[in-house]
């Protein structure tokens, strides 16, 4: 039983990013409390969470599988599906949708036909909302690629989008 | 680090600061971040440097400068005059500030440096935004760079542990944070003292210090600017709290949404383990203490106590019937103490001023300041500091500036989905707890959002109501099925498709799900609903469908509770 218990899972592939996920779970001793935090690493280093990798977190950390689905269920901010080569952030926090963050967002849903969650089906763009960004002050704001943009309106967000949409 | 080290250290840095005549801060909070205050800061270096001013005038970056509506901001001090004893008003506020900076203007700025300022830019130090406020959590924000443990311990940093350790035992700390009347500023406003207190005579050996900064409220920018501004002033509360307590290890338990605060605080950590103010023996004493990050997954519930106890043992974020409460048996079944970021950073001041200075702030029941995040419709957007009492009105048309022109006030909503929304007749009241919790409202982690006569406020009340139904953890079924419920009935008072019938078992549904939810989630989420019905009901009842038996509301009353 011990010997089961101590041996270490070989990564699912040579990639060498399972190193890093690796050191996460090393670092904490490979218990099971580090499972939020190796999760953390294995989407900060692929992007998304996939079978494979809550397979290998799993066997990692000698957690049912079923326990380490739950968990990257539960949170809204682990990601199952691969991210659109682009994203597009709205933020639908109180300040933002009080200056009109809600017909945004469906500006954008109109146009490209997927709800926040989705990607278009050519991979291009990923339409997400977020709880709050904390650019209150800048609403109604909009993440493009990791950038906060402030005051946006229809206009501005279409533009953003099609010149993603627009490139090869 | 010795006692006499840190003095040297912190004289030495404000000797280095004082040879500066001048000192532009350029805001590099979030805010200011995203419109680029990075290039601000560059573009001014580069100016002073060729207008060869490098020798009398520093540029550094500094935590949050309050007003985000006009960022990017820069602030003008003058060190050399403020080290001889010549600072000008309260400790907090800016001598000279620049609104919307951009780096074309940085050469008009520093060429400005001796004579009049640049007044197309200039935004008045003297404005009520100013003037009104009063601060302590954020008395170094805008002032220090939040990435130099030295300019933190410059003014005045680590001094209170330096105080804790060698001059006050652990009762002694209990009792000045009991004495200073600060209550939880994470909405509850249990007191501070009390649980300090509760923990520091729990049993047991091993005992933890979590740090909540899980600011999931919508609107709420609090935490996250204290941790981006000054972050070891949080670390330093957290060891004081660790002290009183008798814990060895605190966490801070962090979105993972705020990248700029998880990194400033992993980089403070670092700094106060590097110095050896946290880790083994602080100070040459036997005190021991260290802090480790937590990264949050984006759940709301895990703000409550035990839902961010289950996160930081890897599990899902699910709370847990209390009693017994944490401070007896918290995180692994240790007793555990868990604070938010602003009552942590409100400890350093209170041990280095004294408990009576803190109480002789604020109101009878409510001491010292509150941080608010005003944001809405509201001229002023941005992070304040106000004292305990100032009422509503103050807050949102002196500071706040009013609503913007051309538009009238409805209705300003504080403490986010747990919280209600207040009507103008309602303004003139103080801000404390119990003032707010007595119209509906909650004082909230400090969330403030103003909303003028174009908000509909049975929409407001679904925007919440659908927060609080995808938040929901699942646990309990008042809360999960009641939320969907409740959000179900004002999607078709929205639509103009129900009946009297309808409100009536909204709220039928909202006492229900309030008396009988599991944790602070389920309880207050009917709030927003429930505010506007007792100050707008009229908006509701103008969207009913006038005779019994309208289109859609048959299966209505076929829900009524079994």
């Amino acid at each position: 039983m011990t010997a089961l218990l101590t041996k270490k899972p070989s990564p699912p592939s040579a990639d060498k990013r399972w190193k890093l996920v690796e050191a996460t779970a090393r670092r904490h001793g490979y218990s099971g409390h580090a499972l939020i935090e190796t999760l953390h690493t294995v989407q900060e280093s692929f992007g998304y969470l996939d079978g494979t990798s809550l397979r290998y977190v799993a066997a990692l950390l000698r957690q049912p599988l079923s326990k380490v689905y739950g968990v990257a269920t539960f949170y809204h901010f682990f990601s199952l599906k691969p991210p659109g080569a682009h994203t597009c952030v709205v933020c639908m926090g109180t300040a933002c949708y009080i200056k009109g963050a809600g017909s945004l967002l469906e500006s954008a849903e109109k146009k490209y036909g997927i709800k926040p969650g989705q990607t278009t089906p050519d991979g291009k763009i990923s339409l997400l909302t977020a709880r709050c960004v904390g650019s209150c002050g800048l609403a109604p704001a909009v993440v493009f690629d990791g950038e906060v943009a402030g005051k946006v309106d229809s206009a501005e967000l279409l533009k953003r989008l099609d010149q993603w949409e627009n490139q090869p | 680090m010795t006692p006499e080290e840190l003095e040297n250290v912190a004289s030495e840095q404000k000797q280095t600061q004082a040879k500066y005549r001048y000192s532009l801060n350029v805001c590099m909070a979030a805010g200011c971040l995203s419109q680029k205050s990075d290039q601000v800061k560059e573009a001014l270096e580069k100016e002073v440097e060729r207008q060869g001013r490098q020798h009398e005038c520093a540029v550094k970056g500094v935590g949050c400068l309050g007003l985000c509506a006009a960022g990017p901001l820069v602030a003008v001090e003058q060190p050399a005059a403020d080290a001889a004893g010549a600072a000008v008003g309260e400790r907090g506020m800016p001598r000279l500030l620049y609104k919307a900076v951009t780096a074309a203007d940085a050469a008009d700025i520093v060429a400005a440096l001796d004579g009049p300022p640049v007044q197309r830019i200039q935004y008045p130090t003297s404005a009520p935004f100013f003037i009104r406020q009063k601060k302590i959590v954020l008395e170094n924000s805008g002032f220090i760079d939040p990435e130099r443990l030295e300019e933190y311990l410059a003014a005045g940093g680590y001094e209170s542990l330096l105080k804790v350790l060698t001059q006050m035992t652990p009762q002694e700390v209990v009792a000045e944070i009991s004495q200073s009347g600060l209550r939880g500023r994470g909405g509850g406003g249990f007191p501070t003292g009390l649980k300090w207190g509760t923990v520091a005579k729990a049993r047991g050996g091993q005992k933890y210090v979590i740090c909540n900064a899980d600011e999931g409220d919508p609107g709420a920018f609090m935490d996250r600017s204290v941790l981006e501004s000054d972050p070891h002033r949080v670390l330093e509360g957290m060891a004081i709290a660790g002290y009183a307590v008798g814990a060895s290890t605190g966490y801070i338990y962090v979105r993972a949404e705020y990248p700029l605060a998880v990194k400033r605080l992993k980089a403070a950590i670092r700094q106060a383990e590097r110095a050896g103010l946290l880790g083994a023996n602080i100070f040459g004493t036997t005190f021991s203490f260290g802090i480790e990050i937590r990264l949050g997954a984006g759940a709301f519930v895990c703000g409550e106590e035990t839902a961010l106890i289950a996160s930081i043992e890897g599990r899902r974020g699910q709370p847990r019937p209390r009693p017994p409460y944490p401070a007896e048996y918290g995180l692994w079944g240790c007793p555990t103490l868990i604070n938010n970021v602003e009552t942590f950073a409100n400890v350093p001041p209170i041990i280095r001023n004294g408990a009576g200075w803190f109480a002789s702030i604020g109101t009878e029941k409510s001491k010292g300041t509150k941080v608010f995040a005003l944001a809405g419709k509201v001229v002023n957007t941005g992070l304040i500091e106000v004292p305990m009492g100032m009422t509503l009105r103050q807050i949102i048309f002196e500071i706040g500036g009013g609503t913007p022109p051309g538009t009238k006030f409805k209705a300003v909503q504080t403490g986010g989905p747990s919280g209600g929304c207040i009507p103008e007749e309602h303004l003139d009241v103080p801000v404390d707890y119990e003032s707010l919790a007595a119209l509906g409202s909650i004082m909230g982690s400090g969330g403030m959002i103003v909303m003028d006569d174009t908000s509909d406020m049975v929409d407001v009340a679904k925007f919440f109501m659908d927060f609080c139904m995808t938040e929901s953890c699942g646990k309990c079924t008042p809360c999960r099925a009641g939320t969907a419920q409740m959000y179900e009935l004002l999607d078709r008072i929205g639509k103009g498709r129900a009946t009297a019938a309808d409100l009536a078992l909204l709220e039928d549904l909202c006492d229900m799900v309030k008396h009988t939810s599991l944790c602070g989630l389920g309880m207050t989420a009917p709030n927003p609903v429930l505010s506007t019905l007792r100050y707008f009901r009229h908006e509701y009842e103008r969207k009913l469908v006038k005779e019994e038996g309208g289109n859609g509301s048959s299966h209505a009353k076929a829900e009524v509770r079994g």
